[in-house]
């Protein structure tokens, strides 16, 4: 039979250097914490050594920026930010082969996706954001809308290149100044991001980028001179931030985890929602806060589609992440990796009944197999609990209330999925839904434009569109 | 009539899901004028009425946040109408309570009752203002639009007793939110009286619920509770409000912090209208 | 409604689907729906595979061997026709062991001399008919082109159906044409082109792939090449889909034929991709996978050639023909 043979993309495209540093007050500087070493979760070796911040440099990042936005960003007319937000999105571009090579080898994710969807997209949010810079007055919030000043942002491990432009473009835009933490296992592209601003010549401490762990974060958070936190990452976490700012008076917004229904009805697409589920959990190793993990399905059709379903899922190609015909790549640590197989254990235990995919799986490296839990009940934990991972729970309804009142049953609300033909049950379902995001006949969309946040225990506060603009303003 | 003819005291109860119970606790407290002289006693709302009003105002999430922007606006204006039929009651209540003279009474009392037709008129156009359709780079429309956060309990004003009540009550429920309102602790009646304005207008029960007594022993039971999406901080004693806060992020819900100082005699902007609403981007391809 | 020779083995479902007019109807209206932009999102997405080395040589070899090798043209002649035959039973001179093409297609007339030049090779011979492009005539005129070419010895026929009839939604009629020329093709393999370019919509694709599968079609044709657009790989997704249901519904392997437009090796690659993933590697095989095209055989060969010697070719280093 047919084998495609590797497609490797080469790794000497990433430029990968022995050693990174942090990025502060226009400078890369060797911090004082103890140096970290980032794994290629793909080969499960050491990429590059990586300084980190003990909490001096964190508040000499917070220093810089604060006098950043004292004496030069703060005050610079939005059309001048917009050139300097407009060289960053450009210099993405022209650096996004590089990026995308570094972003799968630091992270894991399939080289398919850095290069098609991470990448492009951080520069759409820099070019999105560049529009805006002088043209606040038009957002809603009155004729001279205030930034807050130094924003505290902490991002996570799935999208390091992606989370870090949707945490800076916005801020940039509305004129305040940033101290960034990307993640612990991931801080390799945010730190050729810093070389993209220093080449992009943004003043010195507009931007400061930090590596290091939860403690790094938990400093940036709870630095008395941060005027505001975005954070994205884990339920839990949030909730300590919140926690943390609580009778501060500084401003924060919380983009959490997720456990979206994607409800198919009987009248749906069968073939584009299998495509549709697939994209839904599947996508980055199903390391995706919105992932639509829990498939819910009408019963007169959860046959045939999950026969359809196993059949597509078993062409899932796993593998080397630099490969561009993988469709699942590594599982970013192995740490997650634990929490994955503790969790579908969980679900084997609670009687759910599994079908794992047959694909090979590299000798090395972190990899879970594409796994579809059927016979789930809304009582398990793999029904309720955030998997992080390439793991989906399928539950089947018979009415649309039942549908609807399932996809709701949580404290999660990020996003939805919704499968039907007709168009009123569309609109229907994407009303009834708690959730931030509703895609209706197609899943994991994102654009600049359109606004992304949660409900409930998914946080608050939205990212994109004019909406995303207020996490920032003093309004 | 004679002159000296003896009125008929009023027993000022809470206000829970359309009713008006006594607080399960069986407890009330003395209700004071801006001189001391007793003016009624309150019910001394306990965390049980809390919990019950929390129910109330779950149940009647569906119905409110389902009728029409159109018919919450009309359920609005009406009680608009009915505050103003009950015009003198409150500017005796308030002048009372808040110790201001009748021409500064009036002028509060009219003032809260045009912010009420104020938000009224924002039922149907909150969506059109906050809301947008997004030009997404591909085959797919996208929109966006402001849906209510759920149940906001609302710690109201302790020294602006109707018109700080109304200027934090009429956004959450305007936007098709349902409310569990803790009334200032000492200046409780005109809040009373409110809730009997609502109870006659159309507004179904349990989309506005009135706990009176004491906020910081009320308040942390609703900021804990996990069937509350938000809380409105702006009554909250301020040695309370970190506590209520970290309370709040037990479930993540969204904290509208006190402004210091806040003068609900000026004219409002959309703050509060967007403090409880949830963005919600929906996405459908366009295609053949 | 004419009963299909292959009704006898339908399960009940799908014989039930061919009892009658509104039941056809019925059956074909209520298909699951097609989601343009998802077809054609999946479709670009698995364009995206990137197929090297062994991989790549294995698929030119493949793809040669599934060329239908098509001259359709009002001035075609016989020595036109020979020189085809010439080039489908060596496609590469210099490399004798590149596969010869699966068929070649031409139009009636031209099947005489089409056989003479095959005779032995095992190269089928396929003919349009049924009033090949447009399909406007009477149902005898279409019978009777199509003897005439299975007479004149055409081991496939590739027929056109009434796209006006299906558009007016006369589904009846377009199964009744189709089972009858499928009668009148005896043993020669039926394609059935559904000529997508005209029906418009993907559910009109699935729709009209279902009819002609029902009505006993060996092979699904996308498109006559006469219209623009004609073979596209999100067409060929819905089409190949449709195989695919109807083996897990009967067991019966049918073949898919994308015609028109297809001219490079690049292009022919993304289709045996689909193939490969959507409907399934059993596919991957002349009998059930073929490419209606005339110019695409040239870049196969040259890619090949690139292949095997490490530097690009040119065009004056394979026959034009």
């Amino acid at each position: 039979m047919w084998e495609y043979a590797p497609a490797p993309e080469s790794r000497d495209i990433a430029n990968l250097k022995p050693n990174y540093r942090m990025f502060i007050d226009g400078q890369f500087v060797e911090g004082a914490g103890e140096p970290l070493k980032t794994v290629n979760p793909g080969t499960e070796e050491v990429l590059a050594e990586v300084s980190t911040a003990a909490p001096a440099d964190v508040d000499r990042a917070v220093k810089a920026a604060r006098r950043a936005y004292d004496r030069v960003w703060g005050r610079m007319p939005g059309s001048e930010r917009a050139k300097y937000i407009f060289r960053i999105a450009r210099l993405i571009q022209e650096r996004s082969r590089e990026l995308a090579v570094l972003e799968s080898l630091d992270n894991g994710k399939p080289i398919k996706e850095s290069r098609d969807v991470d990448v492009p997209t951080a520069a759409a949010h820099f070019f999105y954001h560049a529009g805006w810079a002088d043209k606040l007055a038009y957002a809603g919030h009155g004729p001279d809308p205030r930034p807050l000043g130094v924003a505290g942002q902490v991002i996570p491990w799935n999208f390091p290149l992606l989370m870090a432009a949707w945490k800076i473009a916005p801020a940039l835009a509305t004129g305040n100044t940033v101290v960034l933490k990307p993640a612990e296992t991931t801080p390799l592209t945010a730190l050729v991001l810093a070389e993209i601003i220093q080449q992009a010549d943004l003043p010195p401490g507009v931007v400061n980028i930090l590596a290091g762990a939860g403690d790094v974060g938990a400093a940036v958070v709870s630095h008395p001179d941060v005027d505001k936190v975005a954070f994205t990452g884990s339920t839990e976490v949030g909730k300590i931030i919140q926690r943390q700012l609580a009778g501060t008076g500084r401003r924060l917004s919380l983009e959490l985890g997720g456990k979206a229904a994607n409800i198919v009805f009987d009248d749906a697409p069968l073939d584009q929602a299998v495509e549709g589920i697939v994209n839904g959990i599947f996508f980055n190793q199903g390391h995706v806060c919105c992932a639509g993990s829990r498939l819910l399905v009408q019963e007169s059709v959860a046959e045939e589609l999950m026969e359809k379903l196993r059949v597509r899922v078993s062409t899932l190609r796993v593998g080397d992440p630099l490969d561009k015909n993988t469709d699942v790549g590594a599982i970013n640590s192995r740490e997650q990796l634990t929490r994955i197989q503790e969790l579908v254990e969980s679900g084997d235990a609670e009687g759910a009944e599994r079908w794992t995919s047959a694909c090979p799986l590299p000798d090395k490296g972190f990899y879970f197999a594409p796994t579809v839990f059927s016979n789930v009940s809304q009582a398990m934990r793999i029904a309720r609990e955030e998997i992080f991972g390439p793991v989906l729970s399928v539950l089947t309804f018979r009415t649309p209330d039942e549908a609807v009142a399932k996809a709701n049953n949580t404290p999660y609300g990020l996003s939805a999925g919704i499968w039907t033909e007709k168009g009123s049950r569309i609109l229907w379902a994407a009303q009834k839904m708690r959730a931030g995001v509703v895609w209706a006949n197609t899943f994991n969309r994102f654009d600049p434009t359109a606004p992304f946040g949660g409900y409930q225990e998914s946080g608050f506060g939205r990212e994109g569109g004019r909406t995303g603009l207020e996490a920032y303003l003093d309004v | 009539m004679s002159e000296n003819r003896i009125a008929v005291a009023k027993t000022y109860k809470l206000y829970i899901g359309g009713a008006f119970p006594r607080s399960e606790s069986g407890r009330s407290y003395p209700v004071v004028d801006a001189k001391g002289a007793f003016l009624a006693n309150a019910a001394q709302g306990s965390r049980k009425d809390a919990r019950d009003a929390v129910a109330a105002a779950r149940k009647a999430f569906p119905g409110w946040s389902g009728a029409t922007a159109y018919n919450r606006g009309q359920v609005l204006f009406r009680v608009a109408e009915v505050l103003e039929g009950r015009r003198e009651q409150f500017i005796a209540e308030v002048a009372a309570c808040e110790g201001v003279a009748a021409k500064k009474a009036q002028s509060l009392v009219d003032a809260a009752i045009d912010r009420w037709v104020w938000y009224a008129g924002w039922t149907d156009k909150v969506a059109t203002v906050l809301g947008a359709s997004n030009p997404v780079a591909g085959p797919y429309f996208s929109f966006s639009v402001p849906e209510p956060t759920g149940v906001v309990a609302v710690l109201a004003p302790q020294q602006s007793s109707l018109l700080g009540l109304i200027s934090v009550v009429a956004p959450v429920i305007a936007t098709g939110n349902t409310a569990v309102v803790v009334t200032s602790q000492d200046r409780p009646l005109p809040a009373v009286t409110l809730a009997e304005v609502l109870a006659t207008s159309d507004l179904p029960g349990g989309v506005v619920n009135v706990l009176t007594g004491r906020t910081a022993e009320i308040a942390p039971w609703l900021a804990s509770h996990a069937d509350v999406n938000a809380v409105d901080l702006t009554g909250a004693p301020e040695s309370t409000r970190a506590d209520l806060e970290r309370a709040a992020a037990g479930t993540v819900k969204r904290v509208l912090r006190a402004r210091p100082a806040e003068d609900f005699t000026r004219e409002p902007d959309l703050a509060r209208l967007r403090a409880f609403v949830e963005m919600k981007t929906v996405w459908h391809p366009i295609g053949v | 409604m004419a009963v299909p020779s292959t009704s006898p083995s339908l399960p009940p479902a799908l014989a039930d689907a061919v009892r009658d007019d509104a039941s056809l109807r019925r059956f074909l209206h209520g298909l699951p729906g097609v989601d343009q932009v998802g077809v054609e999102q999946r479709a670009a997405g698995l364009g995206t595979r990137s197929i090297k080395k062994a991989a790549k040589m294995w698929a030119i070899d493949t793809a040669i061997g599934m060329v239908d090798l098509t001259t359709l043209e009002g001035a075609d002649t016989r020595g036109k026709v020979r020189s085809l035959a010439a080039k489908a039973r060596r496609p590469d001179p210099d490399h004798p062991d590149v596969p010869q093409v699966a068929a070649i297609c031409v139009y009636p007339d031209m099947v005489a001399t089409a056989v003479e030049e095959l005779q032995g090779t095992g190269i089928d011979i396929a003919s349009v008919a049924t009033a090949f492009p447009s399909g406007r005539s009477s149902l005898k005129v279409k019978l009777e082109d199509t003897a005439y070419a299975v007479d004149a010895g055409a081991t496939e026929i590739d027929m056109v159906i009434d796209r006006g009839a299906f558009l007016s939604g006369r589904y009846g009629q377009v199964f009744d044409e189709i089972v009858q020329v499928k009668h009148a093709c005896g043993d020669a393999h039926l394609k059935v082109i559904l000529e997508t370019g005209e029906l418009a919509t993907y559910d009109n694709v699935r729709r009209a792939s279902w009819l002609g599968l029902l009505a006993g079609g060996d092979f699904i044709k996308t498109s006559t090449g006469k219209v623009s657009p004609a073979a596209t790989l999100p067409v060929t997704h819905v089409m190949l889909q449709a195989v695919r249901d109807w083996h897990t519904q009967t067991g019966e392997l049918r073949g898919v034929k994308p015609a028109g437009g297809i001219r490079t090796t690049k292009d022919a690659i993304k289709y045996l991709v689909a193939v490969h993933e959507v409907a399934g590697p059993e596919w991957l095989t002349p009998t059930l996978f073929r490419f209606g095209a005339s110019t695409l055989l040239n870049d196969l060969l040259m890619q090949r050639r690139t292949q095997l010697a490490g530097h690009y070719s040119g065009p004056d280093y394979v026959t034009v023909d």
